[in-house]
Order: structure tokens, then C-alpha cells, then sequence
């Protein structure tokens, strides 16, 4: 079977999309657009979750991160004028020489960590005394319940705090 | 476990981290970072289910829906951030934020 009608190329297409989609959110200078292409990043995440065999997950990843987060985000672009990159005090356009050092840096990282996973004496080395994440779940949370409740809890935090801070300053005083 | 090596699974996930890492340092824009940190967290859901489709366990996915509540929680409070820092400076330039008191 060739590459690109096995689930491996159909992943792999996907990997390339979303890394190229993150590439143009995080280069972007048109707010909008990179939302847009944030949303594009994170269907390409849903369709690799899908052919890892979750498609639970990748329906989550479209209702609740492309539908709910998203629809966040374009609400408050739209709503509150945040719509161009004004940057007052960053220095005026000097070529890449801006980028170099978070860019070095950056490259350095996933150098390492694709070295660490793709070097098999380093991975058997690093298996022999891992601790299972099962096993690290089961100790702290029981069958998850716990866990759940508190993501509630988190969930009630970051709607408390986004009430409190997005009133209008003049109302101050009570919440 | 399809046929999807966990090894390329993994390259995939440090990628996208290390562009939304890269991001979160890069930009001046809060609103750019906070897309970069969406990205970051994206990437950690990814690792999270390829390690629960390598063993057919369901606790990956378990924790990338964690990891869901977490980013919507995050995404609500630095919005909400974001638009108080837009009302009273005016910008969203993260520099602004340099100076403050209490």
C-alpha cells in the first residue's frame, strides 16, 4: 500500500497541517487571521486524534476547543476592539535579529527532545525506571471522580474570575 | 495502536510545543500569547492520547479532558484580563504590564 492512502500518510498530512497552521498563529500580524488559522490547527489535531483511534477525543477537540474556546476568543476580538497588533515599545523591524534568540533556543529544545525520543539506548534507559502515569492516577485520584470535581471547581474559578475582571472598573466595590 | 508510531506521535506533540513555546516568548501581543499558550496545551493533548492509544487505555484521554477544562478556564480568565488591560491602557502590549504596584 503506498504512503499516502495508509493511516500513516493520512497522519502524517495532517501533522504537516497543523504544524504549518501553528507556524502562521503564532508569525501572524492580522488578529483574525490567526484565529482562523488556530482553528485550522486544531482541526488538523482533531483529524490525528481520529486516525490515533480517539475519536471521542477528536469530537471534544471540535465541539469544545474549535467551537466553545474559539467562539471565545472571536467574541473578544470583535466585542472589544482588540483587533490590531499594536505594539508601542517593541523595537522597529530589525530582520530576523529579533527572533534569533527565543528561535536558537526554541530549536535547541526540540533538537533535545527529539534526539531523547528517537534514540533507542537513551529511551531504554529512560524505560527502565519510569513511573507508570496509570499507576500515578490511581494513587492520587481514585477512579477520577475526584479529578472531576475539581475541574468543576476550576470551571467555577475561571467564571467567577472572568466576571470579576471583565465589569466595568467604575462599578467597583462589591462583586 | 494503528499503525502510527508513538515515536512520530511524540515529534509531532514537541513540535507544535516548542512553536507555541516559541510564540508565548516572541510575541509582544497578550492576545498572540494567549493563542500560543492554546497551542501549547494542544500539543500536551496530543501526547497525552497517543500514550493511551499505545496501551488501549482510556486514561489518556481521561486526562486530555483535564487538560480541556483547564484551557477553557485559562482562555476565560485571561480574555477577561486581556479586556481590562484593553479598557484601561488602551493597548495590549505586554510591556505595559512592566511596571506595577499592588
Amino acid at each position: 500500500m503506498s504512503l499516502f492512502a495508509s493511516i500513516e500518510g493520512l497522519f502524517y498530512l495532517a501533522a504537516l497541517i497543523a504544524i504549518i497552521a501553528s507556524l502562521k498563529v503564532v508569525t501572524g500580524k492580522n488578529t483574525v487571521h490567526a484565529l482562523l488559522y488556530l482553528v485550522i490547527s486544531l482541526l488538523a489535531v482533531a483529524v490525528c486524534f481520529y486516525l490515533m483511534g480517539a475519536p471521542f477525543a477528536a469530537g471534544l477537540e471540535v465541539i469544545v476547543y474549535a467551537g466553545a474556546i474559539l467562539v471565545l476568543f472571536v467574541f473578544a476580538v470583535m466585542m472589544f476592539g482588540l483587533g490590531v497588533d499594536e505594539t508601542m515599545h517593541a523595537p522597529q523591524s530589525r530582520g530576523l535579529s529579533l527572533w534569533f534568540g527565543p528561535m536558537l533556543l526554541g530549536a535547541l529544545l526540540l533538537i533535545e527532545l527529539v534526539f531523547v525520543i528517537d534514540n533507542s539506548e537513551l529511551k531504554l534507559q529512560l524505560s527502565n525506571n519510569v513511573v507508570d502515569a496509570k499507576q500515578v492516577g490511581i494513587l492520587l485520584y481514585g477512579p477520577y471522580l475526584l479529578a472531576v470535581e475539581i475541574a468543576s471547581f476550576l470551571l467555577l474559578a475561571g467564571l467567577v474570575a472572568g466576571y470579576h475582571y471583565a465589569k466595568p472598573e467604575h462599578q467597583g466595590g462589591r462583586l | 495502536m494503528t499503525d502510527i508510531p508513538l515515536t512520530h506521535v511524540l515529534i509531532l506533540s514537541s513540535l507544535l510545543f516548542t512553536i507555541g513555546f516559541v510564540g508565548v516568548v516572541v510575541r509582544k501581543n497578550t492576545l498572540f500569547m494567549l493563542m500560543s499558550l492554546e497551542v501549547m496545551l494542544n500539543a500536551v493533548g496530543v501526547a497525552f492520547i497517543g500514550a493511551g492509544s499505545v496501551w488501549q487505555e482510556a486514561d489518556g484521554q481521561i486526562m486530555f479532558i483535564l487538560i480541556l477544562t483547564l484551557a477553557a478556564a485559562e482562555v476565560a480568565v485571561g480574555l477577561a484580563l486581556l479586556i481590562r488591560m484593553q479598557r484601561r491602557y488602551r493597548t495590549l502590549d505586554i510591556d505595559v504590564l512592566s511596571k506595577m504596584k499592588g
